[in-house]
């Protein structure tokens, strides 16, 4: 299959070479790794170039600086305490984890392949254990070789949360950790046989409470990277992470100051199809201010922006009304939903009358427009799950004409909900955000079409979840209708998009849960159902069957599903973006020689 | 003078401890004087699916239990004492002044003020000697042309100077002359002295003439007020008729009079600026301690924002200090207020 793909993409990249050599328009490549074996020739730059499963400028030359830029900083390079896409997205090249998104654009780079370990894990229990065996001839940059140990080592110390808060905390929750856990610093003797085993070496057995389908997900995530005991400084690791993966840190990295990756002597290509690990030296700046970053960008001075959420406003209309800057932008779609949560513990709301009305008065072209319009905002929503997510399907429950709302229909549920005049509730939005503002004074005048007055209550963002709009308590007791929202996957698949915002059993009367509306029982059982279900159709229909349920309940108005407008760098090679990371690839980047 | 020095000092060093309970207070007190629990406090510094247990341990972690006393009297004793803090396998002791611990990178926060220090001292030290050099001449020489073309184009710019935001002349200039003239060095490319002296002006030469430029207007101004209204006096009268050389009567007594408030407006300034240049060191990603405050605030970093405050009030405390004595030396009266 490898041969295959390399053969493929070989192939691909001569036919690309050739166009260019012909005057063809764009030297793209779709499908693949992205890696060319020839040499390279300058591409022509176009809109989307390297977006849709495609490769701008297709290499395998190694060599160069890659520079990258970061508006602001890292909460951890950690991989027990990081909680960013892109910072999972850079980790790969200086960690490995068990599995990994496969190296390749588009679609295809949403496959789940194994990286230290052999294959993909072993299910047996019933899909309550899974066993991965780890590859041969891995070490970590000191030449030491990574064991089985060393990765439980790196998922044990991910548990301890007061030392490692940032981290995701899937494997906390679903691993049978011993009652009374606390992690290796405060319960170093405790035998964590009921949770992970490490039979030799090279095997690791991870033992889950209920059975789970999307362990292979869960295993590229960043707290599978092994961590070598004697080499742990518990919160100064971050400073220096040992590296597993095709780079190292030069030096320290502290918090807050720009740092450097150097080529790590010891990783071994052989081991590692995924990583093409071209440029020599990876530069890395952080807390570079962010109109400054776009400009800096435009001019070449650095090759991505490491945030990958998109340029700036300021800079969006020189780019967008320049033919030739516009040529160098990709605008893909992320695996992310604005929208609004409708309470239902707030009356009138509590009748799913009165929030059908809701659901048909809103003008999502105003949605879109708050959001930046249809390139840097991205397309209207009309459900859940986002075109990237596997198993999506388009659900119209509210069709209304140009999706402009439906006045008429609108009245035809208020009067069914017995406020045939409409009703005041308030919006709660994020007062720091500016698209959030103006998502609720669109909604104000949609909604005002039908007689629903909503008065605008902003929150800061700090404490939205934790004491406003996530808070169950305050929500009924300010009466807040609707609430401004908004979710990214945490991995690229129905699980890792929806438990978070539509499982009952996240929310917390303390406050502090991204689902603020949703409380389904059938939605519990249906994610339960999914969660132990193995067979990756069945488990997308079950995603889409759980979209449907929230739609029927009208209790979640969808309003955008987010794009991007991301610049590619002057001088970059092997540029394509996966459905799994949603930006550029980091680890497949490389940068042309002079 | 000795007795009134030490007074000065110890109202200073109330002033800090005011100042450090106004913050600390800001931050604590007031979220829960309107209802926010620890918990709620905590969820700042946790993953976004953190669940309640991990939210109760953060906040016990970080002492969100305890009474605000308390907690204010452990910020105070690590300042004076230090510190013993979990780094997760073994403990690591935070030598006074200890401003405590980063509640999100959870490294300790004196260190890091260490060094963005230097960063903000090169911004500080190098736009002060530029705007008070330009400042002065140029109001000098437009009090002594008044009415003149270069007066009125020197008035003119200062008034722009002062009027336009540091945030917009910072990214202008940046677009011309480091994106597109290719003769200053982009943003975020500082380099410490101590590692390439050369590099360290060139990168610095962009800041320190923009933010010059908005204190060098002000400077303009009271200058050329002030030397407006010396040349005037009666002993500069006297200074000529006495046949001095015009040189020597603008610069040794015309000049020396005007500059006394100018001294006193510079030792505020600079003493103002090396608390942190904010919207210069934004404008630049300049890693210095303006840069750090505005990221602390952003992240609500409690031990950062305290040790970033602190040393900001000890600037503006000292510069205070500094201008009382240089005031109690050139004008009796005061010492025996």
């Amino acid at each position: 299959m490898k041969k295959s793909t390399i053969a493929t993409a070989a192939v691909s990249a001569a036919l690309a070479l050739g166009l260019a050599a012909c005057g063809g328009p764009t030297q793209t490549q779709t499908g693949g790794t992205g890696q060319q074996t020839g040499g390279q020739a300058a591409a022509q730059d176009a809109f989307n170039a390297a977006n849709s499963g495609k490769v701008f400028n297709p290499s395998t030359k190694k060599g160069g600086t890659l520079k990258f830029a970061n508006s602001g900083d890292w909460d951890s390079l950690d991989p027990a305490n990081t909680y960013y896409g892109y910072a999972w997205n850079f980790g790969r090249l200086y960690y490995r984890t068990l599995t990994v998104y496969k190296t390749a654009p588009g679609a295809e780079g949403n496959e789940v392949v194994p990286d230290l370990a052999e294959s993909l894990g072993k299910p047996s229990d019933g899909g309550k254990t899974y066993t991965y065996t780890l590859k041969q001839g891995l070490k970590f940059e000191d030449g030491t070789p990574i064991t089985s140990k060393d990765v439980a080592y790196g998922v044990m110390r991910s548990f301890d949360k007061e030392t490692f808060p940032n981290g995701p905390t899937y494997l906390n929750d679903l691993l049978d950790w011993p009652k009374d856990y606390k992690g290796p610093y405060k319960t170093p003797d405790m035998d964590v046989s009921s949770a992970i085993e490490t039979p030799d070496d090279r095997t690791i057995v991870f033992h889950f409470k209920q059975p789970f389908a999307s362990v292979d997900y869960l295993m590229q995530m960043s707290p599978t990277a092994p961590v070598p005991k004697a080499k742990d400084t518990g919160t100064k690791y971050r400073e220096h992470v040992i590296s597993s993966g095709p780079y190292m840190f030069e030096g320290e990295a502290p918090a807050g100051k720009n740092f450097a990756l150097v080529r790590n002597p010891h990783w071994d290509p052989a081991t590692d199809p995924n990583r093409p690990a071209l440029p020599d030296r990876i530069e890395v700046s952080v807390n570079v201010e962010a109109n400054d970053l776009d400009n800096r960008l435009i001019n070449g001075d650095i090759h991505i922006d490491i945030a990958g959420s998109g340029m700036q406003p300021a800079s969006l209309s020189k780019v967008l009304t320049d033919p030739a800057l516009k040529a160098r932008t990709d605008n893909p779609t992320l695996s992310r939903l604005w929208y609004v949560s409708i309470p239902t513990t707030v009356k009138p709301l509590d009748n799913i009358e009165c929030r059908k009305a809701v659901m048909y008065a809103a003008d999502l072209t105003g949605y879109q427009t708050a959001y930046g319009g249809p390139v840097n905002g991205g397309d209207i929503a009309t459900n859940l799950l986002p075109p990237t997510i596997p198993g999506h399907k388009k659900i119209e429950l509210y069709q209304t004409p140009g999706y402009k709302g439906d006045v008429e229909k609108a009245k035809q549920h208020l009067q069914a909900c017995g406020q045939p005049n409409g009703f005041e509730t308030n919006i709660a939005y994020r007062a720091e955000r500016p698209k959030e503002k103006a998502t609720a004074e669109s909604l104000q005048q949609s909604l005002a079409r039908v007689g629903i007055k909503l008065t605008l209550k902003p929150y800061p963002q700090g404490e939205y979840f934790a004491q406003y709009a996530g808070n169950p308590k305050f929500v009924r007791e300010n009466n807040i209708g609707l609430a401004v929202n908004g979710w990214g996957s945490d991995w690229n698949d129905g699980y890792g998009f929806l438990q978070q915002i539509v499982d009952s059993r996240v929310i917390r009367e303390t406050g502090g849960s991204s689902n603020i509306s949703v409380r389904i029982p059938d939605v519990d059982k249906l994610l339960d159902q999914a969660a132990s279900e193995t067979d990756a159709a069945k488990r997308e229909a079950i995603w889409s069957q759980i979209d449907q349920r929230v739609m029927e309940e009208a209790v979640v108005l969808p309003g955008v599903w987010a794009k991007s407008l991301l610049m590619r760098g002057k001088g970059l090679t092997n540029v394509f973006i996966s459905d799994s990371q949603q930006m550029y690839d980091y680890v497949a980047l490389g940068v042309a020689q002079p | 003078m000795i007795t009134f020095i030490i007074r000065r000092l110890l109202a200073s060093v109330l002033m800090l401890v005011i100042v450090s309970m106004v913050t600390f207070a800001i931050f604590f007190l007031v979220p829960r004087l309107v209802g926010a629990t620890p918990e709620t406090i905590a969820t700042r510094y946790v993953g976004r699916t953190a669940t309640a247990e991990t939210v109760k341990d953060v906040a016990s972690k970080l002492g969100f239990y305890d009474p605000f006393i308390v907690q204010y009297g452990r910020f105070l004793k690590g300042v004076v004492a230090g510190a013993d803090y979990s780094t997760g396998p073994s403990v690591e002791y935070c030598a006074p002044p200890c401003f405590g611990y980063s509640f999100l990178t959870q490294r300790p926060v004196w260190p890091e003020i260490l060094d963005r220090f230097p960063v903000t001292f090169s911004l500080a030290i190098g736009a002060a000697l530029i705007w008070l050099l330009s400042g002065v001449a140029v109001g000098v020489l437009s009090a002594l042309r008044k009415g003149s073309l270069f007066d009125r184009a020197a008035m003119g710019v200062a008034l722009a100077g002062v009027s336009l935001p540091i945030f917009w002349t910072g990214l202008m200039s940046l677009v011309i002359f480091s994106y597109g003239l290719h003769i200053t060095a982009p943003g975020g490319s500082y380099v410490p002295i101590n590692v390439n002296p050369g590099q360290w002006a060139y990168s610095l030469l962009l800041p320190w003439i923009t933010l010059a430029l908005l204190f060098a207007a002000g400077y303009a101004r009271l200058t050329r007020a002030g030397m407006l209204e010396t040349m005037n006096e009666d002993y500069i009268r006297t200074a000529r008729a006495k046949g001095l050389r015009e040189r020597v009567v603008v610069t040794k007594h015309g000049l020396r009079g005007a500059l006394t408030p100018i001294v006193t407006i510079f030792g505020l300034d600079l003493g103002l600026l090396l608390g942190g240049a904010v919207l210069t060191e934004t404008a630049f990603s300049l890693p210095g301690l303006g840069r750090y405050a505005i990221q602390a605030i952003t992240d609500n970093d409690l031990p950062k924002v305290m040790g970033v405050t602190m040393v900001a009030a000890f600037f503006v405390v000292m510069a205070n200090l500094i201008v009382d004595v240089l005031y109690a030396v050139v004008d009796p009266r005061v010492r025996l207020g």
